[in-house]
């Protein structure tokens, strides 16, 4: 038997909630997160829904403590980060191998694309404090300095799955003894570059997602952050609080198929399910609750749907889709979703697929529509797939 | 951990793809850029697809299939990429669009090649490739954990063999914003890089791949038998410390070690940094710079490896103005410091 990675704190920010108690209580509340654009200024802010995190960038520095010129990514990472750490318990990290890995898809853009605008009139003129942070390692940097952490930091990006490969590196790095404890997760704040580069490929909905439905439009563009630590058996033999689960089973695969469409076969999301469920040990039936992917897209959602079928049929486990909550969070959503993940572990919860209707004339399967309470929920399956093929799936165990 | 180094590409401002050691003829720097010397990629790569790639899509495909081809491999267990600045010229292309025409009648093709992860989904999708897919996008650590990450892999029995590289680009924009950062020489420097006297560097590019094994091949150029990073180490004692802990784990003596390629970039105060803790703690072993050939960037340490992996396989360094003479080498180090933040250490060792 590998070595468990056990996870001991959970850390979140998101259209729902500050915190992970505010996550929590909107999940159980069935309050989504998307509305109009109040943060972001861009000439789409009437027209399409987003899921922004309610605070402004001062906001933000305030609970970060950091300047509120630097990139709300790193402000948003640096909360959610720090959250995390804090909920292990431990006073002080500077006694063990502790790394921090985290993602993102945007790096500094919120403030690049600010600098643009006078550098593209002359290349001369911006303020290089804007662009300063462009780089996604720096984001990292910003929050590892913060934190204290030296010992091992990188950045991933993967798009969408982006986090969930943080986590499943972290994983990686304490199963093979080379770090004690890993903070593990990713961030991305919302940015014209994104909004645009979405719309341009007409996946946004006009209005809020209605992910695994038949009549779904489209998704609803999102910021956050979230992290988990990851901890040694070691480590978590020293920590007075009980862990929330452990990550039992992780795969990356390739759907190889297009740049940014997912393959109808779902080749790349079955290999990550499949692979995942093998490391782990465990059989389809023994799956608890499946966290989906599930941005509410035509494409990911019969594609997703169509290799879970493939896998599980004919016995399917509860699932949703929380971006019908949180909107997609591009980087943050692997990680975001694996705090739920473990939630639901903790708390025997499964959500709800919020404006669920009409089921898909493809899948014989539909996912949850209410908050079932008080279930004993062993395994759950995150997944999180992304442009360039990138499909990832972590399994999530009870400890 | 030790992986075997079975094969290798790379596009570079040398005339390296298609080759295994460093040219004879060296092209220095002109003024404070040096660009790389692309291929034909229409031999390598579908016209259709070609098209549509950006500069460092084309460098990253072509370096990767290059090593594939050397590996006379079809599909690697999986694929592991570093870059830190990422598709450059796309980002630049939406970006500039999106502001110029104030979020008006924008295209995807720019934007969905922008992301970080393209030149490693690019490559899995020309070889039909569905196994592991990775990217690291951390400054000068980008390369480095992708190789951590592959190494890693080949550790956990995940598979028998990996891809694993590093690309980044310099467009015109990203040049200027950089120069205005003050990290390079002035627009119009001549002369001998490594040895200056004066503050900056060159700027560099390129992208190099490798083939990893877990198990000896016949054809391996080395293996790596070690790599550790460190990260803002506060003074040249914490360096020389964190070199002398590398060595001890792997318990080689630095009598061991026949050559040594550092990361001198021609910044006056960076290499005299460097040579203070390579002087303190690997005195008298001969050493060998490599950003005269590739300039600096975030990854080039994927150079370095590339030019430790061409000697060891030969055993000697080419005669090139770099040359020095030393024969039978076996054992090397490479040390790069990536402005002071990011050092990486790689043990490699012949076959």
């Amino acid at each position: 038997m590998p070595a468990p990675v056990f996870i001991a704190g959970l850390g979140a920010i998101s259209a729902i909630g500050n915190n992970v108690q505010e996550n929590l209580s909107s999940l159980k509340k069935s309050i989504p997160g998307m509305g109009t654009m109040r943060h972001l200024p861009s000439v789409h802010q009437q027209f399409i829904p987003v899921a922004e995190v309610k605070k402004s960038n001062a906001e933000l520095a305030s609970l970060a403590r950091l300047p509120s010129g630097i990139s709300r990514t790193a402000l948003l990472s640096m909360i959610a980060a720090r959250e995390a750490l804090t909920d292990t318990g431990m006073a002080d990290v500077s006694s063990w191998k502790t790394g921090f890995i985290s993602a993102n898809t945007t790096g500094g853009m919120d403030r690049t694309e600010d600098f643009f605008i006078p550098f593209l009139k002359d290349n001369s003129r911006g303020h290089l404090r804007d662009v300063v942070n462009h780089e996604c390692g720096t984001v990292t940097e910003i929050v590892a300095d913060a934190l204290g952490i030296k010992d091992l930091i990188t950045t991933i990006s993967t798009a969408c799955s982006s986090s969930a490969n943080a986590i499943f590196f972290g994983a990686r790095l304490i199963r093979q003894g080379r770090l004690d404890i890993v903070v593990a997760g990713g961030a991305d704040a919302l940015t014209r570059f994104t909004v645009n580069g979405f719309n341009t490929l007409m996946i946004l909905d006009g209005e809020f997602c209605k992910p695994f439905d038949e009549r779904r439009k489209g998704l609803n563009i999102a910021e956050g952050a979230a992290y988990v630590v990851m901890v040694s058996e070691k480590v978590m033999a020293t920590l007075s609080r009980a862990p929330y689960c452990t990550l039992s089973g992780y795969c990356n695969a390739n759907d190889a198929y297009h740049q940014t469409a997912s393959s109808p076969e779902g080749a790349g999301s079955f290999l990550a399910m499949k692979g995942a469920l093998q490391k782990s040990g465990l059989q389809p039936r023994d799956i608890d609750y499946i966290n989906l992917h599930g941005t509410g897209t035509q494409n990911n959602d019969l594609s997703e749907g169509t290799a879970i079928q493939r896998l599980f049929d004919p016995h399917y486990p509860p699932m949703s889709s929380t971006k019908s909550f949180t909107g997609h969070t591009l980087g943050a959503s692997g990680s975001l979703e694996a705090v739920y993940s473990a939630l639901s572990i903790r708390h025997g919860l499964i959500y709800p697929n919020l404006r669920f209707e009409t089921p898909m004339k493809e899948l014989p399967f539909t996912p949850v529509v209410e908050l079932l309470e008080g279930r004993q929920v062993n395994h759950v399956m995150s997944n999180s797939f992304g442009f360039g093929g990138n499909c990832s799936s972590l399994i999530f165990s009870k400890s | 951990m030790k992986t075997y180094l079975r094969a290798m590409g790379n596009v570079s401002p040398q005339p390296t793809y298609g080759r295994r050691e460093i040219p004879l003829a060296v092209i220095g720097p002109t003024g404070n850029r040096m660009m790389a010397m692309e291929p034909d990629y229409k031999e390598l790569i579908d016209p259709k697809m070609l098209r549509r790639m950006s500069r460092i899509i084309r460098m990253g495909v072509a370096a990767a299939m290059e090593c594939l081809r050397e590996a006379a491999l079809q599909t690697p267990d999986a694929i592991i990429t570093g870059t830190a600045y990422g598709c450059l010229q796309d980002t630049d292309l939406f970006l500039t669009r999106m502001v110029e025409q104030h979020e008006e009648l924008l295209t995807p093709t720019a934007f969905i090649q922008s992301t970080h992860n393209t030149v490693g989904a690019q490559i899995s999708l020309i070889i039909q490739c569905r196994n592991y897919n990775n990217c690291f996008v951390h400054r000068g650590f980008s390369f480095e954990s992708a190789l951590l990450d592959a190494m890693l892999f080949l550790e956990e029995e995940e598979g028998e063999t990996v891809l694993t590289g590093a690309v980044d680009e310099i467009t015109d924009r990203s040049h200027v914003i950089l120069s205005r950062m003050g990290l390079y020489k002035p627009r119009d420097f001549s002369g001998e890089l490594i040895g200056s006297t004066t503050r900056g560097t060159v700027a560099g590019e390129g992208a190099a791949f490798f083939l990893l094994g877990r198990k000896p091949s016949v054809q391996d150029y080395c293996t790596i038998d070690g790599l550790k990073t460190f990260y803002k180490p506060s003074n040249v004692d914490v360096a020389g410390n964190e070199i002398r802990d590398f060595l001890d784990e792997l318990k080689v003596h630095a009598a061991d070690l026949d050559l040594i390629i550092t990361g001198k970039n021609g910044d006056a105060s960076h290499d005299s940094h460097l040579n203070e803790v390579v002087q303190d703690i690997l005195p008298g072993i001969p050493s060998l710079t490599y950003k005269d050939l590739c300039g600096e960037y975030p990854s080039s340490t994927a150079f370095a490896l590339w030019m430790a992996a061409g000697i060891l396989r030969k055993g000697k360094v080419p005669a090139t103005k770099n040359s020095i003479a030393v024969e039978g080498i076996r054992r090397m180090l490479i040390y790069n410091n990536y402005l002071g933040i990011h050092h990486t250490l790689m043990l490699v060792t012949a076959c």
